[in-house]
């Protein structure tokens, strides 16, 4: 007691004459990032905003017209690559968190002294770079590979052939093949939230279901999934807004008739140079998946994301 | 078959797991191919052609010694500029609290393709030239929000008691936060910088968009895709698997032994 008593009667007065200053900290901490996200983060927003309801041309120039039929235009003209975005990556949301599961359960309950080779697993693709790996898809899922025939085989291919995501004995440049490759690519961002939240779930839990006759099904049904429902709404955040907007596994695996709006955007942006278009097409797609994250994070009821 | 019931979720894991590892081992295998055409899709022959000059491609390393460059300033950038807003938001009371935090959440929630199309749309506006450096600040924009929210995590976790008793035994706050603040704070702080190194590096959509005409590694990869794919991007897609590998696996054994020898 006397220890931690002298000092601070003999600190007192000088904290006090500090406080003012003190009081600054954490805005002199915050100024230079927060200016940068402002400037390059805020700011592109409206300059964007700007360009969307611009008009003219690139030999002429552009100049602001409030021309807001552009986003009625890009809407008319591309709401098939829309949907398909919209489509195409809740499949592989929905495909990475009923691959993902398992594995971070696996991860978090049942890997003992393996747990961290195995998190090594899902953490060091990463560091390859994901161009190169989504190319090797091109050899795995190739005509002539031995995956394609057994999936044939196995009369898989009927199966998807009857819902339209292959064509005849071909997997490449087909919807099945660009959602395996968003699925591959987000899936980490399944994983590790979900074994975060399942890590954290004390398992004598389990037991306590177990002591009052609940089945492992009904043990996963009522404790384990509702207790990782902050991993599953982070995970399936994680992956369905980077995959709505993706362009490079339907560009890589797929076809013209699988392009998503990232495609259109891209070349609208890099290729056709129509500005005021592109610009609109991705408020649009912006707008669409805040909504959509909103609502879903309302009916989810997690706040506590970052 | 009760043996398969029991083990259902170790078999579906291992599952999992094979998916995210086969695009590796393929991408390993095919570093020892020797392609008859332009395209290193289909295996013709073993060969150790590649890994003896895996630079022996046009503009192959220098665009990988780009790529580094860029990912190595931008992690510094984001590190230094992330763990100074995350030591705001966990030690201090602030008003504006509530709006920097969604300004730091927004850019993870958001497509990547629209920051980097109104990222452009600035720099067009602004008639600023497009290369190096407007990768770099698209990159330190993009990896802050990481290394903030690895940050925080690792702070919110330490206990503050240990700051006040650095303080009652008469440390400064320089001292203080050097000698102990820091160390607490460096595995989340190493977290962060690791995930931006390898975000920066490997990133293609927003460096697609503002990069002009310089052309980083991604781009490259991107490009080959067209144009054929040489060997020697396969060797180098399967030495930085094995450089992460080595690295998180030293990681891990750094952390193991300090923890042991912080338990007596």
């Amino acid at each position: 007691m006397t220890v931690t008593e002298a000092p601070q009667a003999v600190a007192d007065p000088p904290l006090r004459k500090a406080s003012t200053r003190k009081r600054l900290v954490p805005y002199w901490l915050l100024l230079p990032g927060i200016l940068w996200l402002l400037v390059f983060f805020a700011l592109p927003m409206v300059y964007q905003a700007s360009t969307s309801v611009q008009t003219g041309s690139l030999e002429q120039g552009f100049e602001v017209t409030w021309h807001f039929q552009t986003y009625w235009d890009a809407l008319k003209e591309y709401y098939p690559q829309f949907v398909r975005s919209l489509l195409y990556a809740g499949t592989a949301t929905v495909l990475c968190l009923v691959l993902g599961y398992p594995l971070a359960y696996l991860i978090a309950f049942k890997a003992g002294r393996w747990r961290n080779l195995l998190l090594i697993l899902v953490i060091a693709p990463f560091f390859t770079s994901f161009l190169i790996r989504t190319l090797a898809w091109k050899t795995i899922l190739a005509d002539d590979s031995a995956v394609v025939a057994a999936l044939d085989a196995l009369r898989i291919l009927d199966v998807t052939n009857w819902l339209g995501w292959t064509e005849g004995n071909r997997v490449m440049a087909t919807p099945l093949a660009v959602v395996t490759g968003l699925t591959y690519n987000f899936l980490p961002f399944m994983i590790l939230p979900l074994y975060t939240s399942l890590e954290r779930i004390d398992t004598r839990l389990h037991e306590a279901a177990g002591d009052l006759y609940a089945t492992p099904a009904t043990t996963f049904r009522k404790v384990t999934f509702p207790l990782s429902m902050p991993g599953v709404v982070s995970g399936t955040l994680l992956t369905f807004i980077p995959a709505s907007g993706d362009y490079v596994n339907a560009e890589l695996l797929g076809s013209t008739d699988t392009r998503m709006i990232g495609s259109v955007i891209q070349s609208q942006y890099l290729r056709i140079l129509d500005y005021p278009t592109a610009a609109a097409l991705s408020f649009i797609l912006m707008a669409v998946v805040l909504i959509m994250v909103t609502v879903y994070i309302r009916r989810a009821g997690t706040e506590d994301l970052v | 078959m009760s043996w398969l019931r029991r083990n259902l979720v170790v078999i579906a894991g291992l599952c999992t797991l094979a998916y995210l590892i086969v695009p590796n081992i393929v991408v390993t295998v095919f570093s020892f191919n020797n392609p008859t055409g332009r395209f290193n899709y289909a295996w013709q022959e073993f060969s150790l052609d590649a890994w003896k000059d895996p630079c022996g491609v046009a503009d192959l390393c220098g665009t990988l010694s780009l790529s580094l460059q860029i990912a190595l300033w931008s992690t510094i950038g984001a590190t230094v500029l992330g763990t100074m807003i995350a030591f705001a938001l966990v030690r201090y009371r602030f008003r504006a609290r509530g709006a920097v935090n969604s300004l730091i959440f927004l850019p993870m929630a958001m497509p990547e393709i629209v920051m980097a199309a109104s990222l452009l749309a600035l720099f067009l506006n602004m008639g600023i030239e497009l290369g190096f450096w407007t990768i770099l600040i698209a990159h330190i924009m993009f990896c802050l929000s990481f290394v903030v929210a690895a940050v925080k995590a690792r702070v919110l976790s330490m206990d503050p008691r240990l700051e006040e008793a650095a303080r009652d035994l008469y440390a400064g706050p320089v001292q203080t936060f050097v000698r102990v603040t820091l160390p607490i704070a460096a595995p989340g702080i190493a977290a962060g910088a690791l995930l931006s190194f390898a975000l920066s590096f490997d990133d293609f959509i927003i460096t697609n968009f503002n990069s002009g005409n310089t052309v980083t590694f991604p781009m490259f990869v991107w490009g080959s895709a067209q144009r054929g794919t040489p060997v020697q991007i396969n060797v180098i897609g399967t030495a930085m698997f094995v450089i992460a590998v080595l690295v998180v696996v030293a990681g891990q054994f750094i952390s193991s032994r300090r923890q042991k020898s912080a338990k007596p």
